[in-house]
């Protein structure tokens, strides 16, 4: 892939807009797959997250330094405390959101 | 080029930027359904208008991509041309973007609206906010290059300017997926 | 509040009035004016600017970053005592101070010893040691360590300002906790002054984090490989880790709070939807980080002197950085434990109880390792290892209460009582502060050339150490007896009066001890020909710091060295090496005033976006903007040292 740089940007370009359509077609009719709405958002986040790595790997290029692999560990610690902010402050406010808000909210 | 020092620090600041985001969107995702009365997101939003907007960034992204291969090849007209299409349709993207927000200001559903369209405004106009300065960091780029020789160090440069701006693209698609495809079906 | 478009919301009544707030200003101004006339009387503005102010030397920025961090630690003592003071007075009575002035200062003490006293320490010392520690010359960005330092400074400066414009001070804790923090029930600046305050000495840290971060990783000497890092450097990683992944998340929630302010927004409001709870969980989602980036560097501190004066090499160097590591990854994990009673309920309240539990393990394994270091080394007590002891006894004490707080159910009885106030500040007194009380006074000779008095500091150190105790041990016991904190006054009926008394002397004998440390710093400098540093090494130490002259050449090293073992030094010592003298020639960053001009505007941005002003934030945000564009057209950034000049620098110092 190193000798057709061109290539390789039309590649995460395709890629990118194949999962975008992809995507907004399960937006606008989860039906259209016989998918309901729950699984419906599972599955535009799991394409949201592989269109990200597509974007990463053919348009920033994290993958291809030298050396030790310091941009990754980087990168994948941040993946980390992304996933345990976000994912940890829903399971803590939904708790708390259940046991401390008054029932009659809007 | 990703093993320089400055690379590798401007990599670490976005990925703080990353977690500011994150912030935002979990703030976003518990205030979701706090609409006090008013309207969700399925009533404000129009998914095309949206489809549009994310494949003008992601043109821009791609467009930004062949700029960078243009300056490693030291093609200098043909670099500031692609860097000149991607900040055009980066541009159409901010413009989009205002136009929907004056809209929804308009209908009277604002920021001050409810805790949802408090997040929403702030998740989404911090990302408008991140393109604008994507956009005056490109037109400095630009000039630049036209101005300088494209030694290593300048070329650091640009290439820090273009991370910053498929960086932005990336938080877009969670932005198009957390906020608009959930608020869509949800 | 009314506003005008040229001044915002100022008014005339916005300038002092109050006892205290013309008492700050004239202090300030007084200040100020002996300051410049000493310069002026010296002819020494010039060689401020281009000495020290501008300087890109990360040891002057060192410097610069600790004389700053005493000045705020003068003001966060006197916040101090006048707190206990006030709780010493006010049995049946409403005590000397107002129980909003009461809320404004314990508000800004906190702030100011988190934010600029103890971060201020730690990034002077760190900016000193870790490039002498891994030989290197400077840090990967010295721009960026400017910008870091004056940024850090402006935000202290504007958490200052309130004494000369404003009046108030924020009354909401250091934390400004919802709604009372929000416009409904703080309709003024107070909290804005706060909340740009931390902004801007916030992004100072989080550059500063940065720039050490890739430092570490990529500036090494030769040879010096992760696992052959001193553990100063190694728990300075760690912290730094810390500060990128949890600055960002106090800069996003103070932006959401300032939006709910300025623009009426409702995230965390009491009404239209706003979940204050989620303020909570937010803001500690960087407050438990936090406290262990103060912690984490003063642990590397420690092995560092214990190794030193045990005349060992640290015991289990490789369970040492995983204990770091461990505890890095771990400190992400327990936030909650500061809201077990906002009721998530039993289920989330067990997980991160569980999870804290856990963190004792790796201090566990620290501990074990300082004393196994003493128990097969000989020890000279010196008083950097006075400060160690007494750092380990206090840890001891604060972590079990810690582990005790773990608990929920037991959290419960001592949740924001007097019992943790008195945990928190062990932790911060005994493991922070007694950290940077020990590493000052033991890289102090590399820093100034000459040694600090010895007795003057095992006198201070006895002061701090049965101050503490003196202090801190009635608040345990007021915890449990059901005191709670950030009171201002209560019914003698509580019997709680003599014990906040006792208290107060102990802040007395701490006072005491303050004033020892200030005796120390003159005395030693009025006898520095006497304790002077001639070899560079007073301490017979093991790690490369202590390779060069004391004070060091502003290049530190002429010849970088190369690193084969764990203790660098140490070995060169042992094998007799003698240093390299085959100078090559090498770049050095050049002095320069853009730090200071980009504080300088983002200043006026944070004061106009406090006092509503968009004409002065536009303006101080452009030009902030235009610095650093014209900054990063800027080539000639950096000058060459031939090997002459190097030749001559270092036979002046008897090294050539």
């Amino acid at each position: 892939m190193e000798g057709k740089p061109l290539a390789f940007r039309i590649t995460g370009l395709v890629g990118s807009l194949l999962l975008t359509l992809g995507a907004y077609l399960l937006i606008i009719d989860p039906g259209f797959f016989y998918l309901t709405k729950e699984t419906a958002i599972i599955a535009i986040v799991i394409l949201a997250a592989l269109q990200a790595m597509i974007q990463f790997i053919f348009f920033l290029n994290v993958w291809r330094e030298k050396g030790p692999p310091w941009n990754l560990g980087v990168f994948i610690s941040t993946i980390s405390i992304i996933l345990i902010i976000v994912i940890f402050s829903i399971w803590i406010m939904h708790h708390l959101d259940y046991n401390m808000m008054p029932k009659m909210k809007s | 080029m990703v093993s320089d020092s400055k690379v590798f620090g401007f990599w670490v600041y976005l990925m703080t930027d990353l977690i500011v985001f994150a912030v935002l969107f979990s703030a976003f995702i518990v205030l979701r359904n706090n609409t006090f009365g008013g309207p969700s997101g399925r009533e404000l939003f129009s998914m095309p208008f949206v489809l549009t907007e994310t494949l003008l960034l992601l043109t821009s992204t791609f467009t930004c991509s062949l700029g960078m291969l243009f300056v490693h090849r030291n093609q200098k007209r043909s670099a500031i041309f692609w860097f000149l299409v991607t900040f055009v349709c980066g541009l159409s993207f901010l413009g989009m973007e205002l136009f929907e927000f004056s809209e929804l200001v308009k209908g009277g559903d604002s920021w001050q609206r409810s805790a949802f369209l408090s997040s929403f405004f702030t998740l989404v106009g911090t990302h408008g906010f991140h393109i604008s300065i994507g956009l005056i960091w490109m037109s400095v780029a630009m000039f630049r290059i036209y101005l300088c020789p494209l030694t290593s160090d300048v070329i650091s440069k640009i290439f820090r300017m273009a991370l910053f701006w498929h960086f932005l693209d990336i938080v877009w698609v969670f932005i198009f997926t957390v906020v608009y495809g959930m608020g869509h079906i949800l | 509040m009314k506003k005008n478009f040229f001044t915002g919301k100022l008014t005339f009544e916005s300038l002092p009035d109050h006892w205290y707030t013309i008492g700050g200003t004239v202090f300030i101004i007084l200040v100020g004016l002996i300051v410049a006339f000493i310069l002026t009387k010296k002819k020494r503005w010039k060689w401020l600017w281009k000495k020290w102010l501008t300087s890109t030397d990360p040891k002057r920025i060192g410097t610069m970053y600790m004389i700053f961090a005493g000045l705020m630690f003068f003001r966060g003592m006197l916040d101090a005592g006048m707190i206990w003071l006030q709780q010493s007075l006010a049995a049946d009575s409403q005590g000397y101070l107002s129980s909003d002035h009461f809320q404004q200062i314990f508000t800004s003490h906190g702030d100011i010893m988190v934010f600029f006293v103890t971060m201020g320490f730690f990034f002077g010392l760190m900016n000193w040691i870790i490039p002498l520690q891994i030989g290197a010359r400077d840090l990967a960005f010295p721009f960026l360590n400017s910008l870091g330092l004056w940024l850090t400074v402006s935000g202290g400066v504007l958490l200052n300002l309130f004494f000369v414009i404003g009046g108030q001070f924020a009354n909401t804790g250091w934390l400004a906790i919802t709604p009372l923090s929000e416009l409904e029930f703080n309709p003024g600046v107070r909290v804005d002054y706060l909340i740009w305050s931390l902004q801007l000495s916030g992004l100072g840290s989080l550059l500063a984090g940065i720039n050490f971060l890739v430092t570490i990783i990529k500036k090494r000497a030769p040879g010096m490989t992760l696992m052959k890092m001193p553990l100063f450097v190694w728990t300075s990683l760690c912290a730094m880790v810390l500060i990128i992944s949890a600055f960002p998340v106090l800069t996003a929630t103070t932006l959401l709070l300032w939006l709910d302010r300025v623009l009426e927004m409702h995230f965390f409001t009491a009404g239209f939807g706003g979940n204050q709870m989620m303020y909570i969980n937010l803001i500690w989602m960087w407050g438990h980080p936090e406290v262990y980036i103060l912690v984490l560097p003063a642990f590397g501190m420690f092995s560092e002197i214990v190794a030193t004066f045990s005349k060992n090499q640290i015991s289990g160097y490789v369970s040492m950085v995983w204990a770091a590591i461990m505890i890095t990854v771990l400190s992400y994990l327990v936030w909650l434990h500061h809201f077990f009673t906002m009721g998530a309920g039993a289920n989330v309240n067990s997980f991160f109880g569980i999870v804290t539990m856990f963190i004792a393990i790796p201090s566990g394994v620290q501990v074990f390792n300082w004393i196994l270091t003493m128990f097969k080394g000989r020890v000279q007590f010196q008083s950097p290892m006075y400060w160690f002891v007494g750092f380990l006894i206090l840890f001891m004490f604060g972590g079990m209460a810690g582990v005790f707080m773990a608990s929920p159910p037991a959290d419960f009885q001592v949740h924001n009582s007097l019992f943790l106030v008195a945990h928190f500040h062990t932790m911060i007194v005994g493991v922070a502060l007694f950290g940077i009380f020990a590493g000052t006074t033991y890289w102090f000779p590399k820093i100034m050339g000459f040694r600090l008095d010895e007795k003057l500091g095992k006198r201070a150190f006895w002061l701090w150490f049965v101050g503490y105790f003196v202090s801190f041990i009635p608040l345990y016991i007021l915890g449990f007896m059901g005191a709670t904190r950030r009171l201002d006054h209560y019914a003698s009926s509580t019997h709680w009066q003599p014990l906040f008394i006792i208290s107060t002397i102990g802040f007395v004998i701490i006072a005491c001890g303050c004033f020892t440390q200030v005796m120390q710093l003159i005395i030693s400098y009025k006898k520095r020909k006497e304790f002077s540093d001639q070899t560079g090494d007073p301490w017979d130490g093991r790690t490369l710091e202590w390779m060069t002259t004391s004070p060091p050449p502003f290049y530190n090293f002429a010849v970088i060295p190369n690193v084969s073992t764990r203790e660098a030094f140490w070995e060169m010592k042992q094998k007799k090496l003698p240093p390299s003298k085959s100078y090559q020639e090498f770049e050095l960053p050049k002095n320069t005033g853009m730090g200071i001009y980009i504080s300088v505007f983002a200043f006026f941005a944070g004061f106009a976006l406090v006092w509503h002003i968009p004409w002065l934030a536009l303006l101080g945000a452009l030009g902030a903007l235009t610095c650093v564009i014209i900054r990063s057209f800027d080539k000639h950034t950096e000058y060459m040292l031939t090997a002459e000049e190097i030749e001559r620098v270092e036979s002046s110092r008897g090294q050539g």
